[in-house]
């Protein structure tokens, strides 16, 4: 279906479009409850380019305390994926759905079967962190088949021939984990993340999301010139957790992210330069 | 050396094995691999390997032919003494031979995970040697119930980080120590202690851990003229299992490991009760449910108490090569006390399950000939055992 492969990239172009980067909050199904999570998925798509769903499991690696504990809170109520999935689909967003979810969730379900079902719910792609390029080939076809994005994910810690094999196949967006570690907030971004992401910029043509960290309107600032998009996960979980309210946290993520940029796309400018 | 069963594909065991980490350690994953394959050919680094297994580790270890559980289990029963290792369990040939690979690498940082807290020690003993640093995350329930190990570390120099999550066993322990890594990959080690772990970890272990193996082979021929009818070892991660069978695996020999039962049949038996999903960077046998959530496990034995295995086991019970069966709690403890008792050897808890199957295997078919790999000593049992009344 390749409705649902345009609708990740139109989500993008209209950003583009009008100069903005793409916010994109990342929610876990069934946290704090499942009606709540329900709730918060309307409420975030109103800042939102594109939404990122956690589908809980029970020992993430990539994730930090604060989403290790939200999923560890989703599964005591029972979170599956077929609930997440009927949720995204009752709630019919107007913006584009990624899941994030770990491997064996995957292949619990099958390739075939996780992608059928995710497809049918409207789902765009997935965010598999534990699924690195050499292990990706398999279920990136079966992804294709239906539509479906696998998003490929670069860390500081990627090499350049590495980088570029990654970028060659990209479609959708690509993940950009801003610095080597686990998820969560930090103060500022060092100055070996900015050169990751230029070097990124100079060969990607999908559009480049930074995640990991970003929770203030003055990470936005700092690493803009060189992203398409920012996810934004702990910080909102946190707020969640904490009873405060989400448009507490997005409002001024979001009004950071439509600033105009000093320069124009990242990407076109380090992509010039490379040529010249 | 022997080669690993049925490899397809570099990293792979059959199906099983691979390389499933996020994007942040495959380039430590891929630097480690190039770093293991040339360590393994360079005569320098394998002769300080082997003097360090010959005088800091006290290898070889015996052969020991234990008359007494031979004549009330009736066969012929051998003991591989892993227990008499410096540290008391074959974790320790795996931990030198890793540290060694990470000086190597110029790493200064070790981290490293454990369950019934062998590991840690050996980690712990090894790093003290050659200077490094040690941080080793433990479930906080095996803090409790492995007290004198969680004394050894800190003796030793190293820092125990409790992992409070979850079922606080070694299944979070791991979790803890490959977050640290991912967060620490320039300048840490992941000193992984079982055969489990994305390629090239099932690899190394197995290689490091082959020593077992390889002295067995030799002792039992000069012993008994002959190969074993029977070479029997526990598994929960299963490295002290993939040690000593590499040095039959190409016999014509039986290969049983044992798994934990707990109090009931599934508590930790992977093999056994398991289905094939990818928990800690490997594809392997798992316990989990129908929506791939890993299920908590118990076992007495908290070395065995894991709902993964190494990817080559899986492949050795697919293929039919080695097969794998559950041994309960209380038939490890009677086994522990019977070994005590009889031949005057405290066995660990995991080994325990190896020795209670030998009997069982025995009792089937008297007068065969086995070798129990008895994988470490059962001094760091006691405190936990005497407190809860079960001796």
């Amino acid at each position: 279906m390749p409705a649902t492969q345009a609708t990740l990239e139109a989500a993008f172009e209209a950003a583009r479009a009008q100069g903005r980067k793409a916010l994109i909050p990342f929610l876990m199904s069934g946290h704090p409850t499942p009606r709540d999570f329900a709730a918060n998925l309307r409420e975030a798509a109103r800042f939102a380019d594109v939404i990122e769903v956690g589908v809980p499991f029970s020992d993430p690696l990539a994730d930090g305390p604060v989403i290790q504990s939200a999923a560890a809170t989703a599964l005591t109520h029972g979170t599956t994926l077929a609930q997440t999935l009927h949720t995204i689909a009752e709630a019919s967003l107007h913006v584009p759905v990624v899941l994030m979810l770990s491997v064996n969730q995957v292949l619990a379900h099958t390739p075939e079967g996780f992608a059928r079902k995710a497809a049918a719910a409207g789902v765009c792609g997935a965010i598999i962190p534990d699924l690195p390029h050499e292990e990706s080939a398999a279920v990136r076809e079966v992804f294709t088949r239906q539509g479906l994005t696998l998003v490929p994910m670069l860390a500081p810690t990627t090499g350049p021939e590495r980088m570029k094999a990654i970028l060659a196949g990209a479609t959708g967006f690509v993940y950009l984990i801003s610095v080597a570690g686990v998820t969560g907030t930090r103060d500022s971004f060092p100055p070996a993340t900015l050169a990751y992401l230029q070097r990124a910029a100079r060969h990607a043509k999908a559009p480049l999301c930074v995640g990991f960290g970003i929770s203030q309107p003055g990470h936005i600032n700092q690493l803009r010139e060189h992203a398409d998009g920012f996810i934004v996960g702990s910080a909102l979980i946190r707020a969640i957790d904490e009873g405060r309210s989400i448009q507490s946290v997005l409002q001024p993520l979001k009004e950071a992210a439509a600033q105009p940029s000093p320069t124009r796309n990242a990407r076109d400018v380090a992509q010039q330069e490379e040529q010249s | 050396m022997n080669a690993a069963v049925i490899t397809t594909a570099p990293g792979r065991y059959g199906i099983y094995g691979g390389q499933y980490v996020p994007e942040t350690l495959m380039p430590n994953l891929i630097a480690l691999e190039a770093a293991f394959e040339a360590a393994r050919e360079d005569e320098g680094f394998v002769a300080e390997f082997e003097l360090t297994l010959a005088e800091f580790v006290a290898r070889p270890t015996p052969l020991y032919f234990a008359r007494a559980l031979s004549e009330s289990f009736g066969g012929r029963v051998y003991l591989k003494r892993e227990d008499c290792t410096h540290t008391g369990a074959h974790k320790i040939n795996n931990a030198v031979g890793q540290a060694l690979l990470a000086k190597r690498l110029g790493k200064t940082r070790i981290v490293a995970e454990t369950g019934a807290g062998q590991h840690g020690v050996a980690t712990a003993a090894a790093c003290a040697r050659l200077g490094l640093q040690c941080i080793v995350y433990m479930g906080a329930l095996d803090c409790e119930r492995q007290r004198p190990n969680v004394e050894r570390m800190k003796l030793l120099g190293a820092e125990v980080r409790p992992c409070e999550a979850g079922s606080r066993n070694l299944k979070v322990a791991i979790n803890e120590a490959i977050r640290d890594w991912i967060s620490n990959p320039d300048d840490t080690h992941y000193l992984i202690g079982s055969a489990v772990g994305p390629h090239p970890y099932p690899a190394i272990v197995r290689e490091f851990q082959s020593v077992i193996g390889r002295e067995a082979r030799g002792q039992i021929m000069v012993r008994e003229g002959k190969l074993p009818d029977a070479v029997i070892a526990c598994v929960g991660g299963g490295s002290n299992a993939i040690g000593i069978f590499s040095g039959f695996v190409d016999d014509d020999v039986e290969l049983h490991g044992v798994e934990a039962g707990g109090n009931t049949d599934a508590a930790a038996a992977t093999l056994n009760h398991g289905r094939p999903g990818v928990l800690h960077g490997a594809l392997s046998y798992l316990l989990q449910d129908d929506d791939g959530q890993v299920r908590g496990t118990h076992s007495i034995a908290p070395g065995l108490d894991y709902p993964g295995v190494g990817p080559e086991h899986s492949a050795l019970k697919d293929a039919g090569r080695a097969s794998y069966h559950v041994v309960h709690d209380a038939a490890a403890l009677d086994a522990f006390r019977e070994l005590s008792r009889r031949e005057g050897i405290i066995p660990a808890l995991e080994s325990s399950h190896a020795v209670a199957y030998a009997k069982q295997l025995l009792q089937q078919r008297p007068g065969l000939t086995v070798v129990i790999n008895l994988s470490g000593r059962g001094d760091k049992d006691l405190p936990s055992l005497l407190e809860r009344g079960l001796l």
